[in-house]
């Protein structure tokens, strides 16, 4: 019997709903909420925005897949990590289709849905992960029925660290302030020391955030350096550090594979750098692109059937209605993987 | 030479140095970053390591002797250590017994607390720590007792440092690898910081700092 799920994500500033039956993707549409350079996205309007394109992209989502709310078997929603105001105003939505639709709930953890995605669409067996994003940044190996957590920021998220600075230097937010940083480094050649920061596996962003927050205010050396200097510097030393602590993820684990997932995964630059360790060990990368990359809900709904399917089977739809609440905070090794061997 | 193992930072070797069997550590170049971020890590972790594994051994912690430097090319001559990693020998211990607990490695975790310990008493941060990062060397003495000496390595991130926060970082470092290396091992990792505790003459500070620093991963907002 094919499952089919439908998920919904809107942990971050965009709002994505996706169809994935047995591992095919049937649609996964998403908007994203932009807002003006300068400007971050804050929890009130940005959980408005869900509430207004929540119809809309649903609507799409069923007509991209060309099914009927009939077709599905069951709804996924983010049940955290993320920003409060709009996962609830998406979970409220779930519930409220599972409700009208008669489907049992599952909440998911947004990490562990990227990583199945990015397993889903790579193929990759058992790798090694980057996760980065807005506001995640973590080097995460499976062992034992846990995605365990090795490497991590102790402050600040790399996408976090870039989208700031993008507003500092007033850069746009469309489509994303990371991509426009890397577009604009790809002008820059004049490299500028910032702090490098590695501890052990874990990193730490909020200095070198300041540091080039300094910099980039201070006129005498704006003279010698164009903004594109900057985000050139800016990148090279992040992603540096980022591959860094992922190869000593890599040789502490004895690892051969390695997957970048996460909104700032699709950076090329960073999946270049990546590729290049990968290589010089003799281990392979695998990546995917902004589809997939990138906040989604079909990335939700293959983690929930994931779970539909092995540990929830025997839940009943009272009991996962019951279940259905969500969290600011929720840890990407608090959850049990029962879908993959121990 | 024979390649033994190709770790984050350098390449190992297998060699010799007049008569002795030795470590080669070479730092080879990272193609992954600029040029300009390589040279200058390459060159300060190599004069970082090589200190540390000087003021460790004044400090009575075990550490591998240097035998050569060759800074032009970035590599270090090290005493060979016989031994297993600390990881190693938890995960065959584990595999070993029926039961999946870990009491009957109390006492290492006990050892490398106090290890710990005198290293950050003096004023040093290891800046690495991991159980792949620390040897365990088992050597029959006269009464046929088995003895473990744990020796630690990998000092590339090491730097001096007086202050609490460095060395709550440290531990906090140690404790996020071994809890992610070693799973359900939190007991373990109990044992190790009540013998830091025991011995260290500044913990109360540092576990302090250990716990800030803990909440300050927490309390991170998550998003996207």
């Amino acid at each position: 019997m094919p499952l089919t799920v439908i998920g919904f994500e809107g942990s971050a500033n965009k709002l994505g709903i996706g169809i994935v039956r047995d591992g095919v993707v049937f649609s996964n549409p998403r908007h994203t909420y932009v807002t003006p350079p300068g400007k971050g996205f804050l929890p009130r309007e940005t959980a408005k925005h869900h509430r207004e394109w929540m119809l809309n992209v649903l609507k799409q989502a069923l007509t991209d897949a060309g099914l009927t709310h009939a077709d599905i078997d069951c709804v996924a929603y983010t049940k955290g990590p993320g920003m409060g105001a709009p996962l609830v105003s998406v979970a409220v939505a779930a519930r409220t289709v599972a409700q009208l639709w008669n489907k049992p709930l599952i909440g998911v953890n947004h990490c562990i849905a990227h990583i199945e995605m990015g397993r889903l669409i790579t193929s990759a067996d058992n790798p090694t992960v980057l996760y980065v994003s807005g506001g995640n940044t973590q080097v995460i190996a499976y062992s034992e029925r846990r995605y365990r957590i090795f490497g991590e920021t102790i402050d600040i998220a790399v996408g976090n660290c870039l989208d700031r600075f993008a507003r500092i230097i007033q850069i746009s937010n469309d489509p994303s302030p990371g991509y426009n940083i890397e577009q604009l480094a790809k002008k820059g050649n004049k490299f500028l020391q910032l702090p490098y920061t590695v501890k052990g596996m874990d990193v730490s962003f909020t200095g070198i955030l300041s540091f080039i927050e300094d910099a980039a205010k201070n006129k005498t050396l704006m003279a010698e350096y164009t903004p594109a200097d900057l985000c050139f510097s800016l990148q090279e030393t992040l992603f540096s550090m980022l591959v860094e602590i992922t190869e000593r993820a890599m040789a502490h684990c004895g690892s051969q594979e390695v997957m970048i997932v996460g909104g700032v995964g699709c950076n090329l630059r960073l999946q270049e750098m990546m590729e290049i360790m990968a290589n010089e060990r003799g281990a392979r990368l695998y990546a995917t692109d902004e589809r997939f990359c990138i906040d989604n809900g079909a990335m939700i709904a293959q983690a929930g059937f994931e779970m539909y399917r092995t540990g929830l089977k025997d839940a009943t739809y009272e009991d996962l209605l019951e279940e259905s609440w969500c969290t600011q905070r929720f840890r990407t090794d608090e959850v049990e993987v029962t879908w993959r061997d121990p | 030479m024979n390649l033994l193992q190709q770790g984050a930072e350098a390449r190992l070797f297998a060699a010799n140095f007049c008569g002795r069997s030795c470590i080669v550590k070479e730092r080879f170049p990272k193609k992954y970053r600029l040029q300009e971020i390589d040279e200058k890590l390459t060159k300060k972790r190599l004069s970082q390591e090589v200190k540390a594994l000087q003021r460790c051994r004044k400090a009575g912690i075990l550490t591998p002797i240097i035998y050569f430097v060759d800074t032009t090319r970035s590599i270090i001559f090290l005493e060979k250590i016989d031994g297993e990693t600390v990881r190693q020998h938890i995960v065959s211990v584990r595999k070993m017994q029926e039961d999946s607990s870990y009491h009957s490695i109390y006492p290492m975790a006990r050892e490398i607390g106090k290890i710990l310990a005198k290293l950050h008493d003096a004023d040093l941060i290891h800046g690495d720590l991991t159980t792949s990062n620390m040897i365990i060397k088992t050597s029959d003495n006269k009464l046929d007792k088995k003895t473990n000496e744990i020796f630690l390595i990998d000092f590339g991130l090491s730097f001096s440092s007086s202050l609490a926060e460095d060395k709550g970082v440290d531990l906090y470092v140690l404790e996020r690898a071994f809890l992610s290396t070693h799973p359900n091992s939190e007991e373990l990792f109990s044992v190790l910081l009540d013998a830091y505790k025991d011995v260290s003459k500044k913990s109360s500070s540092v576990l302090t700092k250990l716990e800030e620093v803990r909440q300050r991963g927490r309390k991170r907002s998550m998003i996207g």
